[in-house]
């Protein structure tokens, strides 16, 4: 009787749940929408490459030799060289931001260069140091092979700066694989925003209608209340998930080196742990505007900040990593970039969702704890 | 001992105050209540109602003392009892984006009502609703009223052993208001079922077997209400104003004695008021005049303010010393007028050709069901919606060319707390004065002014202060700029009944000094305060007149059968237009 109590009660909530869910276009909106939006603006959209970066090239001597030494950077599909005599000029247009960099060909470097000391200037516009580097990069492989040019036509042995073609190896690979780590981290995101983003608000507007007083004056158990907000938007997190690894393979040709099994197992582990603390931030503030800031303030953009979507975890500060450690998307992020890229490596596997788990059971029972049938 | 079905011993239920502080909910209150009954519990706003109600259900545990609800310890194991009552909240928890069905249904499904019974009960609930039709509406889009009905229905998905009701007729218009108590005395006389509802409407008191009468957390007293109301025999009167004095004079000059007047209010051209016990007939007279005044039957709510003014505290009835406006403008004839006014939202008509016009020094109000269309005229009136079509003039300026001068020349006060809580009273006073274009010394001089008419602290904070002075307060900004017309939306919903006499005071005083005013209120029995009044429903203005001249219209209406007070006349009004608008539809 009671078993059965409790499964009628559970299924009536459930439909509840669902068909509120569904009538609510914002929902759906921030459910289904702004996950597709964010798998095409983070695939095609956003990558750290840098495309067509506008290089001054200074050429104080523009003997037709020089001119031929450095035509060859015209040639690149990152730099877009901009041709100048004086230096002034040069430094007119970075000041005003219509070049990031200056490439700089003293007079005197090809008569040095015949004798093996040829010098270039390279000035860079450090206001976004991200996009410095890869010009650099750019800029030193260009000349590398402009350089690799003129000696094999000439008998002369002309060797570039060293250390150059070592800078310029580390941001080709990067460039290339940025679209790789983002499509999972976004995985991490998008389970974080259908979690705690939309689930932070049902309780609190229950709280807020006072439809919790007329449900509490029922037959109704807590875990029932609980359960129920949970199941719809599982299948809205599955949909999602579906949609990201369609898109990895498809659009983007991520590679998914790990089961597919236990990638959609993790991405559900991790999604219950984020639908729980949304509740819970929904139970303990008792007012949807707070909640969602909440949600916000202490799930997604943490996710975003200091899970290691962006950032290396391992270029922070101790104390940042201490709180990144705290945060189930950071082991969630871990977990899942280690599946697509790496495959499925069990000591990890293993680690990761025991701490998952242990946060999904914790949340669940402090959610349960807040919704004690009581309004004091 | 064994037969009550709720007994509560020595109950405390504290809260934490607004200040910090403790606000006290329930002291060291003992009832008991008998089964397969009609119970009620009344007072003033404060009182511990709902606390009592939430208790009762296993919502909140007490600081002290015991309960048990249906012989269960309701501390010990809430679910079982809540497992066997249904409760209606003050706001029940419909959900608006479920259709009528689908709520009935969850909430069937939550009782475990079986499938066999579901559809006798559902029938019988929609029947008696009467909203058969509206199955597939989501509840969001019901009126008020409906909303309380379907909120009703939900809570009688099944017979409970005990029925609690918070209010369940708070803010429900008349109508609905009947509808509801028609459901509620049918189940108990078919089921036998036991019901507690909580009320503060005297004339629902009156229907139930017990009344609890409650103030501050404390039980004042408990008997039948016939017991209850002989404690105001011989203490009861009522006096005929002599023509040409309005009966609010007369009420005014009452209550402004309360060392020999209990309480006094208008009702249907006469002044019905309560003798102090120890006012002697030579004072009464010398009170009267030579106007007569004629002993009447006792009434329940006779009984209830004698209970409450005996607890001392009377409110001070705040009469503004000097309302007399600085003219703005005293030319002669009407302050406000509206012609052929007309309001449209898509293709719903909020209200339809509607004209009237208020002269100077008025009290005009404005009743209606719920959803009638009042706050759309009211909001044009003030400039706050521009109307669809029609003429709309208020202090002899048109709405639609010249709104700002004109809404420099009314006071508005809105019918929630529309003031900043974390200023203090001066603060506020002196930012809405600043926007009402008040400076320097003109402005310090208002502000002293206001604080003495209105009797209020300027240093306490806003928000901390109890309902009656925050209506003062919102009274004394929407007046800072001694503006000749002032629209009050609702003012006295959520005061309790001493407040809103004292509250009316102050309005027909202002009156006298030459202020018109404009309010809409769902207590029709305030509309006794009015000079005229006006009755809207669905966007039509169905009657105008003095409210002698309504009560006798609806006489009219329903083959003379008596209108014995407002409540029945606006009942009578509504009716009588619906059936006309029905058969208009039906002939069509």
């Amino acid at each position: 009787m009671t078993s059965s109590g409790f499964a009628r009660r559970l299924i009536a909530l459930t439909r509840k749940e669902t068909r509120q869910m569904l009538r609510d276009r914002s929902n759906l909106i921030i459910g289904l929408m702004l996950p597709a939006v964010l798998i095409l603006l983070f695939g095609y959209g956003l990558s750290f490459d840098v495309r067509d970066a506008r290089v001054a090239v200074v050429l104080e001597d523009s003997s037709p030799a020089t001119l031929n030494a450095v035509a060859g950077l015209a040639g690149s599909d990152y730099l877009s060289p901009i041709w100048l005599h004086s230096m002034p000029e040069a430094e007119a247009m970075i000041r005003a931001g219509s070049a990031d960099a200056i490439l700089r060909v003293p007079s005197e470097f090809m008569r040095d260069l015949v004798h093996g000391s040829g010098q270039l200037q390279l000035i860079l516009n450090g206001v976004d140091s991200n996009t410095a580097q890869a010009i650099e990069g750019y800029a030193t492989g260009a000349v590398t092979n402009v350089l690799d040019h003129l000696s094999d036509r000439s008998d002369t042995r002309i060797t570039g700066p060293e250390g150059i073609a070592m800078v310029q190896r580390i941001w080709f690979n990067e460039a290339n694989n940025s679209t790789w780590f983002l499509v999972p981290g976004l995985i991490v995101l998008i389970m974080t925003l259908i979690g705690a983003f939309l689930t932070s608000l049902l309780i609190a507007r229950e709280w807020e209608r006072g439809t919790l007083e007329s449900l509490f004056v029922t037959p109704v158990r807590p875990l029932e209340l609980v359960l129920s907000k949970l199941a719809p938007y599982m299948v809205v997190g599955a949909i999602d998930l579906i949609m990201c690894l369609l898109a990895a393979k498809l659009l983007f040709g991520v590679p998914i080196r790990g089961s597919l099994g236990i990638i959609a197992f993790s991405s559900m582990l991790y999604l219950l742990v984020s639908l729980a603390l949304g509740l819970w931030i929904s139970g303990v503030t008792k007012n949807q505007f707070t909640a969602s800031q909440i949600a916000l303030l202490v799930s997604f953009l943490p996710a975003t900040m200091l899970s290691g979507f962006v950032f290396d975890l391992r270029n922070v500060p101790l104390v940042v990593q201490g709180v990144s450690q705290i945060l189930p998307a950071t082991h969630f992020m871990t977990l899942i970039k280690t599946l697509f890229m790496v495959g499925d490596y069990w000591p990890e596997i293993v680690r990761e969702v025991l701490i998952l788990s242990l946060y999904a059971v914790v949340l669940i029972w402090a959610v349960r704890r807040k919704l004690v049938k009581r309004l004091d | 001992m064994s037969g009550d079905i709720i007994r509560a011993e020595g109950l405390r239920q504290t809260f934490a105050g607004p200040d910090g502080g403790r606000v006290v909910a329930l002291d060291d209150l003992s009832l008991s209540i008998r089964p397969g009954a009609l119970t009620a519990l009344v007072g003033p706003d404060g009182a511990g109602k709902t606390t009592l109600m939430r208790l009762f259900a296993g919502l909140l545990g007490p600081e002290a003392g015991r309960l048990s609800v249906l012989g269960t310890d309701v501390l010990a194991d809430p679910q079982a009892v809540q497992d066997r009552i249904s409760y209606m909240p003050q706001r029940f928890g419909l959900y608006d984006d479920l259709s009528v069905q689908e709520n009935l249904d969850l909430y069937a499904d939550l009782h475990g009502v079986p499938m066999a019974e579901r559809q006798a009960r559902f029938q019988r609930m929609l029947d008696m609703t009467d909203m058969a039709r509206f199955t597939a509406r989501p509840a969001g889009k019901l009126s008020g009223g409906m909303k309380q009905k379907l909120g009703l229905a939900c809570t009688l998905v099944r017979s409970p052993d005990l029925l609690l009701l918070d209010e369940p007729s708070v803010g429900v218009d008349p109508l609905s208001r009947r509808d509801l108590w028609s459901i509620i005395k049918q189940l108990v006389e078919d089921e036998k079922l036991s019901v507690v509802i909580a009320t503060a409407y005297m004339d629902e008191a009156e229907r139930c077997a017990e009344v609890f009468v409650m103030d501050r957390g404390r039980l004042l007293a408990s008997d039948t209400p016939d017991g209850l109301t002989a404690r105001a025999e011989g203490l009861t009167y009522a006096a005929v104003p002599p023509a040409g004095m309005p009966a609010r004079a007369l009420q005014a000059r009452l209550i402004d004695r309360p060392d020999l007047i209990t309480d006094a209010v208008p009702e249907a051209g006469r002044v019905r008021f309560i003798r102090q016990p120890a006012a002697t007939p030579d004072a009464l007279a010398g009170l009267l005049g030579d106007i007569p005044a004629e002993p009447r039957p006792p009434e329940l709510e006779d009984a209830f303010m004698m209970l409450l003014r005996q607890q001392g505290e009377v409110p001070p009835a705040t009469v503004p010393a000097d309302t007399r406006i600085a003219a703005t403008g005293s030319a002669p004839g009407p302050v406000i007028v509206v012609r052929d006014l007309v309001r449209k939202f898509g293709d719903f008509t909020a209200v339809a050709n509607t004209s009237f016009e208020v002269a100077r020094g008025e009290i005009f109000g404005l009743l209606g069901p719920n959803g009638a269309g009042k706050t759309t005229t009211f909001r044009m009136l003030c400039g706050l919606l521009p109307a669809t079509s029609g003429h709309l003039e208020v202090a002899g300026r048109d709405l639609r060319t010249a709104w700002a001068e004109a809404r420099a020349r009314i006071g508005y006060v809105a019918q929630k707390f529309a003031l900043y809580g974390n200023l203090t009273v001066r603060e506020n006073l002196e930012f809405f004065g600043g926007a009402y274009g008040l400076r320097r010394k003109a402005l310090q001089q208002r502000i002293r002014a206001s604080l003495e008419q209105f009797e209020l602290d300027p240093a306490a904070k806003s928000g901390l202060l109890p309902a009656g002075f925050k209506q003062r307060l919102a009274m004394a900004t929407g007046l800072l700029h001694q503006p000749g017309i002032l629209f009050l939306d609702e003012p006295t919903s959520g005061i309790d009944p001493l407040a809103r006499r004292a509250f009316w005071r102050t309005i027909t005083a202002l009156a006298e000094g030459g202020v018109t005013i404009v309010v809409t209120t769902h207590f029709m029995e305030e509309a006794e305060y009015c000079d005229r009044i006006a009755i809207q429903d669905a966007g039509e203005m169905l009657i105008i007149g003095t409210p002698r001249e309504v009560r006798e219209r609806a006489a009219l209406g329903v083959g003379g059968a008596t209108v014995r007070n407002m409540n029945e006349a606006f009942i009578a009004v509504v009716e009588q237009n619906r059936a006309r608008r029905d058969n208009g539809r039906a002939a069509a």
